[in-house]
């Protein structure tokens, strides 16, 4: 429950990050999810990815929609200003904010209903955008809040709980995201906390529209025999396109891989991705064939996860509309207001 | 039949052709009125289409100012033989019909007793100009240079026009001057001046002629909004446009060339409104500008700005309803849709500009007042004010005024260890302190949702909880009452036990309605509506009359629905004067449904005491 206070006393040799946070101070209030819900592993990936990204938990911006997943920023990144906007249009919101002030982290969490039901259009225009975000979906598939009922991203002939067939074709909301032109898209596995820590670091260095869908199975409502998003389906169908860890710049981490193995991906703010290929032939710089793949392995019944696409030299809203950097809600009134004389020259043609 | 004869007094419309580049000739009609130092009151009058279908440009010339539509037409350019019968058979008797005798016109003809001017316009606009486009616009100029000589409109005013707008265009310069000689000069040497003349005054003053929506815009400016989001919808559209046009002008950065603004074309409305409510979150000052149907959608956001206590403009410029309705005719229909907009218990803030001059006045108010009362605020013009140019006051600014930002608690403050909850009512205002996102390392941080919670942003589903979070929003709304413009009270020259509360839009008609009463001897004091809350000015006024006329131009008298349930006052008290076809209320209109109603109730003026047989 909510009103449960987590304590705030921690150990005191609790190793700290290079901006002086533990991984503690990281955390939200105690997740009122089920026990076992994906959505917290997810929670947990936050957590750890920005701690170990030396990210000033207050500088963080999370905003979320309507729905279990949009819940957990309430669970982590306790200093930070949160927002739990309305059903589906957490990706506009999200927008505003960030045309207010480029100089936080914006961090969008949102459901499978959340954002390929409801809140599609806003999902679709937030991507084409280039909004600079990392935006985490929690995909399971099913309406958890209300009980079971399916999303739209439940597979065609998947069974709910009360063995209901859904008969209508999902939405691959990463097809859907590399198609709308997001500089950044990975997929990953709720229980793969190796794949996905390194994968939500790379999408919140990233600067520009960053998406990861992760598969996050409900252990209430879709995690029986006939689920396509059960943890057992998903452990057996998995295709890992690559391995990933990312460094930042600042880091002075080095990585033992052997050559050949490893691509180097070197992002626009001069991070660098690092890819252990398993598969010699995937790319991820190519958004068509990271279409062309993922589709492929789909129709074998494969779930393709790891970093599916990143364009090293991403544009944001903010480029696009040339605005100059800094928080809005400084500007003055010397910045923002022409003043008397130049309303009074304004008048002055106007008769 | 007696000609119609006037000296600065007359109706002129213009019937034309969507697309036929009719408008500029028609503006410069008005412009060049206006500069010989009489006041004009122009309106458009146009259908929901691009092309083809029929617009209308109506301009009423008023040597005393009245800024109203009036009513009638006195003479009328007929250019599209689609309406010919209609523009005909509004004509006031002794008016004139100026068409081109150059077209077939419908069989319908001519009324027997209104005057008759054909001209040759085609023709002479053909045989001149050789490109299809150039004859159709230069057609518009022919007629405008024909005008100014049957009505004694001074030509150098009109060229000095030109000279303006084609500034460095030479040879568009020439070719409208040409053909504003070719209509003069054909006038001149086959008819005479008509009875209806403009002579040069000196009414304008210092006034200036600007659209609505373009003040608003301004407005927005001066107020300091540095996000827009918006979806296009008529009659708001140019808002947002304008906003794009004075931010290039006054708000990109001298030096490194970036915007300090953001503008965003959102997919839709709930987006626009979305975007909006992120950004007040973040401490930007944000609006969106919207009409009717755009409202309807964003309700859900408004709820969510209201119970989240977010900083939101929306400048909602009304159009007829409901649904599509009439989307380019004017109303004043929105009022309830707004004043209560969303599920469950809300109350907004409204504001009534009634010419461009409050417009961007008030727009610059509603962005204060969202940030001071952290919430959706409501700039309520419409199609009439908004797409037709006014003469209005000139904009001011005083240069010492500083953006009211509300109550945000900085960094120092929460370092110089003040308390923080976000929905604590310290200063029993109603208004909570809130703090923006990044202000400090571990204090002042919150959670906002839509979701009932404690004073302390905590998620809470406590009825106790929930109730004194809404009273407090209550109190609010009461702190509302006293930062809003405060209306305004015109007594009449006799006292009265008559009332008229107006607002917005029909200003300028119930100032001429006024006059027109007054002198049948039907004596009423008036009530404008700035805002919503009704301030107890509202209420004083309504008390101290016996009957309050309540003038609106929608079919339910929505103010008045208001004035009943937010004041409690006895609905037989109000008597709704209500005009709703779309097209701007008339003092005429006014002053016949007043005069007939106040007969009925058989209410006369009181007197002071009568002292040998004479009233003082």
């Amino acid at each position: 429950m909510t009103f449960i206070a987590k304590p705030k006393l921690h150990h005191p040799t609790l190793a700290l990050n290079n901006v002086g946070y533990t991984r503690r101070d990281y955390e939200g209030t105690v997740s009122t999810l089920c026990a076992g819900c994906g959505h917290d592993s997810i929670s947990a990936a936050i957590i750890q990815a920005c701690w170990e990204l030396d990210i000033e938990p207050h500088r963080v911006a999370k905003l979320s929609g309507i729905g279990c997943s949009s819940k957990t920023p309430t669970y982590f990144l306790g200093n930070s200003h949160g927002f739990n906007t309305v059903h589906g249009r957490m990706p506009s919101v999200l927008t505003g904010a960030n045309l207010a002030n480029s100089e936080l982290l914006y961090l969008g969490v949102s459901g499978d209903g959340d954002s390929a039901s409801i809140g599609l259009g806003q999902f679709a225009h937030v991507m084409r955008r280039g909004v600079n975000m990392t935006y985490i979906v929690e995909n399971n598939g099913v309406y958890g809040l209300t009980k079971g009922q399916f999303s739209a991203t439940a597979d065609q002939g998947s069974k709910s709980k009360r063995g209901v067939v859904n008969r209508d074709s999902p939405i691959d909301l990463a097809s859907l995201a590399l198609q709308l032109g997001a500089t950044f898209v990975g997929r990953s596995f709720s229980g793969d906390k190796q794949q996905l820590v390194p994968l939500i670091k790379a999408a919140i260095e990233h600067q520009g529209a960053a998406f990861i869908d992760v598969v996050s199975p409900c252990v209430a409502f879709n995690n029986h025999a006939g689920s396509t998003k059960s943890y057992d389906y998903i452990r057996e169908h998995n295709e890992a396109v690559n391995r990933l860890d990312f460094i930042p710049l600042r880091s002075e981490i080095t990585v033992d891989y052997g050559k050949g193995e490893v691509t180097a991906v070197r992002q626009h703010d001069g991070s660098t991705l690092l890819l252990r290929k398993l598969h010699e032939s995937y790319d991820p710089t190519n958004r068509v064939a990271a279409m062309n793949y993922i589709q492929e392995r789909q129709a074998q019944g494969e779930i393709v996860t790891g970093l599916l696409y990143v364009d090293a030299e991403p544009q944001d809203l903010h480029v696009h509309l040339n605005t100059r950097p800094g928080a809005f809600n400084r500007m003055n009134e010397a910045e923002l207001c022409p003043g008397s004389a130049a309303l009074d020259k304004l008048n002055a043609g106007l008769r | 039949m007696k000609p119609l004869s006037a000296v600065n007094d007359f109706v002129v419309k213009f019937a034309n052709v969507n697309g036929s580049g009719s408008a500029s000739a028609n503006e410069l009609f008005a412009k060049a009125i206006i500069r010989m130092g009489v006041p004009v009151s122009p309106r458009n009058i146009f259908p929901s289409n691009i092309q083809g279908l029929p617009t209308w440009y109506e301009v009423r010339v008023t040597e005393k100012g009245h800024l109203g539509r009036r009513g009638g037409v006195d003479f009328m350019v007929a250019m599209n033989p689609q309406t010919w019968d209609g523009d005909v058979k509004e004509l006031e008797p002794g008016g004139y019909l100026f068409f081109d005798n150059a077209k077939s016109l419908p069989a319908s003809r001519f009324r027997e007793d209104v005057n008759v001017i054909g001209m040759p316009l085609t023709e002479i606009s053909n045989s001149t100009y050789v490109d299809a486009r150039e004859r159709q616009l230069m057609k518009n100029i022919v007629y405008l240079g024909a005008l100014a000589f049957l009505l004694g409109i001074e030509h150098t005013e009109i060229e000095k026009l030109f000279s303006e707008q084609y500034k460095g265009k030479e040879r568009l310069l020439d070719s409208n001057k040409k053909a504003l000689r070719l209509g003069r000069d054909y006038a001149t040497a086959h008819f005479k001046p008509v009875g209806l003349k403009v002579e040069r005054r000196d009414f304008v003053g210092d006034r200036i002629f600007i659209e609505g929506n373009s003040a608003a815009a301004l407005g927005c400016v001066y107020g300091g909004a540095s996000v827009c989001a918006w979806y296009p919808i008529t009659p708001s559209s140019s808002i947002a446009e304008a906003f794009a046009k004075w931010c290039q002008k006054y708000r990109v950065d001298a030096e490194t060339g970036k915007n300090k603004f953001a503008i965003v074309q959102a997919e839709d409305e709930l987006a626009s409104i979305g975007m909006v409510v992120g950004a007040g979150w973040n401490g930007a000052r944000s609006f969106t500008a919207t009409s009717g149907p755009g409202v309807s959608l964003m309700q859900e956001f408004i709820g969510l700005a209201y119970f989240a206590e977010i900083p939101v403009t929306i400048i909602n410029v009304q159009r007829g309803g409901p649904s599509t309705g009439m989307p380019t005719r004017t109303q004043q229909s929105d009022v309830l849709s707004c004043a209560y907009a969303s599920h469950g218990d809300t109350k907004h803030v409204l504001l009534f500009p009634e010419d461009p001059y409050e417009c961007f006045e008030m727009s610059a108010t509603a962005l204060d007042l969202a940030d001071r009362l952290q919430t959706p605020i409501f700039v309520m013009t419409d199609l009439d004010i908004g797409m037709n140019q006014r003469l209005c006051k000139p904009f001011a600014w005083d240069d010492k005024r500083a953006y009211d930002r509300g109550k945000v608690m900085t960094h120092d403050d929460l370092e110089n260890g003040k308390v923080f909850g976000r929905y604590l009512d310290v200063d029993g205002d109603g208004i909570p302190f809130r703090t923006y996102p990044g202000t400090h390392p571990t204090k002042g941080a919150y959670f906002t949702r839509g979701t009932s919670r404690d004073r302390y942003a905590k998620y809470s589903e406590s009825g106790i909880d929930y109730v004194d979070n809404m009273s407090r929003l209550l109190r609010k709304f009461e702190t509302a009452k006293e930062l809003v413009p405060q209306p305004v009270v015109q007594q009449g020259s006799h006292k009265s036990k008559l009332g008229v509360i107006f607002y917005g839009s029909t200003s300028p008609a119930m100032s001429e309605a006024m006059e027109m009463l007054e002198s049948s001897r039907v004596y009423v004091d008036t009530l404008r509506i700035l805002a919503f809350p009704f301030s107890h000015a509202v209420t004083d006024f309504i008390a101290s009359h016996d009957q309050v006329f309540v003038v609106e131009q929608n079919r339910d008298g929505q103010l008045r629905t208001l004035l009943v349930a937010e004041l409690n006052i006895d609905p037989a008290k109000l008597i709704p004067v209500l005009h709703y076809d779309g097209t701007p209320i008339t003092a005429r209109f006014i002053v016949k449904e007043v005069s007939q109603m106040a007969t009925a109730l058989k209410v006369t003026p009181m007197r002071k005491t009568v002292h040998g047989g004479s009233a003082e």
